[in-house]
């Protein structure tokens, strides 16, 4: 009698819940992993309670919150009301709410004349596809590099690394005769989805990331599995990937987020403009359209990555912090 | 359950990852020790093909889209290359015509500016953020979202909005607002003094959300006993920020400012799409020529000069690179 009732509220109470208390609860946790001890800034409680201080910290921090309302949210609200605002109010008017009422038709052309749902169509295969093909090769090599450890296994981290080192520029050119005419291939790769997916598989960035929460995981649970009989195979799939779920998450959202990003690249190896993305389509769409039907297509192909970081928040900030620990 | 029989064979975990090769193993007589480190069947049965299976999609990644690349790019500086004809010798030709190139010196110096402006602007906002955050005791979670909301904004789309901000008329959003004020209206993007610092202004915006996580990551783990014993010898708050959180910092920040100079001198999306590299390529930047070099004309790219400058370019920051850390090094020693 029991069961059911645990089944059915189990999946539902965390569902709803991480959405809401996900900055508070990284926030916390985080700090509280980084000292044991009571957590504190540069401002004491004892600072705290002279009146001059409380008052201008928390004036401060009011004025802060309003900057950052401003600077962060407020662009991506002024795009929202201005992709339901008639272009000659956007225009002569850009700070009135709506003066000359709602223009919802702006949204409507942005799918039926723009098209905008195929580039996002378009967009959402690019990042699928980089998602995939990068977690695929930083977990492969990172447990290659990390668990079974060949004797070269160092010389190859090495090679890895020296790439960050490398600025991209350098590659831009090469890259791009490589898609055109590929060594192993005999076709060329233009147009085709594999030139963003696959080079962008080559990420050190991802492979070091892995390799080194590999690193960290304990290696007498390797040990255990191997006595029990569990093969190369069995220990990357059922040991090591089961565990590694925070770094897969960090790694995910960066490819997925990078993959909407992308601009300079996917503009070079997909002339074609059917199989274009939403970030070269857009420059070319500000050129033929009108500003109010641009800025709605803008705005939708903004929801998806906003949404995106709302919902994965703690991979997101995580993920920064860790890019800040690894460069440093 | 069943393919993972109890075993302690070395055989039998090769046999899991690759059916085919453990057979052939399993069929080998059992070798002695010194003869087993050498045969190709004991590399299989010590795990030296698994290995190999699961950096195989590395390999062939990396060496097809980075290592390969990498050298290409060298090898083409010193050749004459185009996409019909095999590509020809041509010695430092490349190098030459580039340096010789007027546009390249336009080029170096708005490159300059721009990361320079860029220094001014930027660096020292996500510091101050960061540092504010920290001290927010209730909703900290709120602060952080709102700071990295423009990070994940499409490049391209932000470019574009704030595109339509810059606009220079009177009734251009930017304008309005400093006109509440008495101030402009401004050309913002469309005059030549007034262009590089506009797409500063957009670049700061876009990128200090990062940054500030990173601070905020690097303040939190300042230890509490140095701040306690600072406030045993009577400092205050500035004192403490002066000689405990900004000498705690050291590292992370003089990390973010070469990180900050490498990637603001390579910076592309936002003089491509606000300016094109205009007024008066006032806002043309190295990558903008390399771009103009390698794809910039219909009759075909001269990618032997686009990869000169790109090596020349990429010689420069790694140059850079060194010299600073040789220099910090000196400072955090002292």
């Amino acid at each position: 009698m029991t069961a059911p009732t645990d089944v059915g509220t189990g999946p539902v109470e965390p569902g709803p819940g991480q959405t809401l208390d996900l900055p508070v609860r990284t926030a916390d946790g985080r700090k509280r992993t980084s000292n044991e001890q009571a957590e504190r800034s540069i401002v004491s409680t004892a600072d705290w309670h002279r009146p001059t201080v409380r008052w201008g910290l928390t004036g401060t921090q009011w004025l802060l919150l309003l900057l950052l309302l401003i600077i962060g949210l407020g662009p991506i609200l002024w795009l929202a009301k201005a992709s339901i605002t008639s272009t000659q109010d956007t225009l002569r008017y850009p700070l009135q709410l709506f003066p000359n009422g709602v223009k919802w038709s702006n949204i409507t052309a942005a799918w039926t004349r723009i098209h905008i749902g195929l580039y996002l169509k378009n967009t959402v295969i690019l990042a699928a596809g980089s998602w995939a093909a990068q977690l695929f090769v930083a977990t492969t090599a990172g447990y290659a590099l990390s668990v079974l450890r060949p004797r070269y296994a160092a010389f190859l981290t090495g090679l890895v690394v020296s790439t960050l080192l490398v600025p991209a520029v350098v590659l831009l050119v090469p890259l791009y005769l490589t898609i055109v005419k590929p060594p192993l291939l005999g076709h060329s790769l233009i147009n085709s989805y594999w030139a963003v997916w696959l080079p962008a598989a080559a990420n050190a960035f991802n492979v070091i990331l892995v390799k080194r929460f590999f690193d960290s995981l304990p290696r007498e649970i390797f040990e255990a599995a191997k006595v029990d009989g569990a093969g190369p195979f069995r220990l990357f799939w059922s040991i090591v990937l089961p565990m590694s779920r925070p770094i897969l998450g960090v790694v995910s959202v960066f490819a997925v987020i990078t993959a909407w990003k992308d601009f300079l690249w996917p503009l070079l190896v997909l002339p074609d403009p059917n199989k274009q993305p939403v970030s070269v389509r857009l420059p070319n769409i500000a050129l033929v359209t009108d500003l109010g039907t641009l800025l709605a297509a803008m705005f939708i192909s903004t929801i998806v990555p906003l949404l995106l970081f709302l919902a994965f928040q703690r991979f997101f900030l995580r993920g920064a912090g860790l890019g800040g620990a690894l460069k440093g | 359950m069943s393919t993972v029989a109890p075993s302690s064979s070395p055989d039998e975990r090769v046999s899991l990852a690759q059916p085919r090769a453990s057979a052939k193993a399993a069929g080998l007589e059992p070798a002695s020790r010194a003869a087993r480190r050498r045969t190709p069947a004991s590399w299989v049965r010590g795990g030296g093909l698994s290995s190999l299976v699961f950096l195989l999609p590395m390999l062939l990644v990396f060496g097809l889209f980075s290592w390969f690349p990498i050298v290409r790019a060298v090898v083409m500086s010193f050749q004459d290359t185009n996409l019909a004809t095999a590509p020809t010798w041509v010695g430092l030709d490349n190098y030459v015509t580039v340096l010789q190139d007027p546009l390249l010196w336009i080029c170096v110096k708005n490159t300059l500016y721009f990361a320079l402006l860029a220094f001014l602007f930027g660096y020292p906002v996500p510091l101050v953020l960061a540092v504010l955050m920290t001290e927010v005791k209730r909703m900290r979670g709120l602060f952080t979202v709102l700071a990295y909301i423009p990070v994940v904004i499409p490049p391209v789309v932000a470019v574009l909005l704030w595109k339509t901000f810059y606009d220079a008329g009177p009734t251009g959003a930017f304008n309005t607002i400093l006109g509440w004020v008495g101030l402009g209206p401004y050309p913002w993007i469309q005059d030549v003094h007034w262009a590089m610092p506009s797409l500063v202004l957009e670049a700061t915006w876009a990128a200090a959300g990062g940054t500030v996580i990173i601070y905020v990551a690097a303040l939190t783990s300042v230890p509490a006993e140095l701040y306690d014993a600072a406030e045993v010898d009577g400092a205050s708050i500035w004192r403490k920020v002066w000689h405990v959180t900004m000498p705690q910092l050291r590292g992370v920040l003089l990390v973010t400012l070469l990180l900050q100079l490498i990637g603001t001198a390579q910076v592309f999306l936002e003089p491509f799409l606000f300016t094109g590299g205009g007024p008066l390529d006032s806002t043309r930047t190295i990558m903008l020529l390399i771009y103009k070099y390698a794809f910039g004309s219909s009759i075909g790219g001269a990618y032997g000069k686009a990869t000169a400058l790109s090596v020349m370019f990429a010689l420069a920051l790694g140059i850079l690179s060194a010299i600073y850390f040789r220099v910090t090094r000196a400072w955090s020693q002292s």
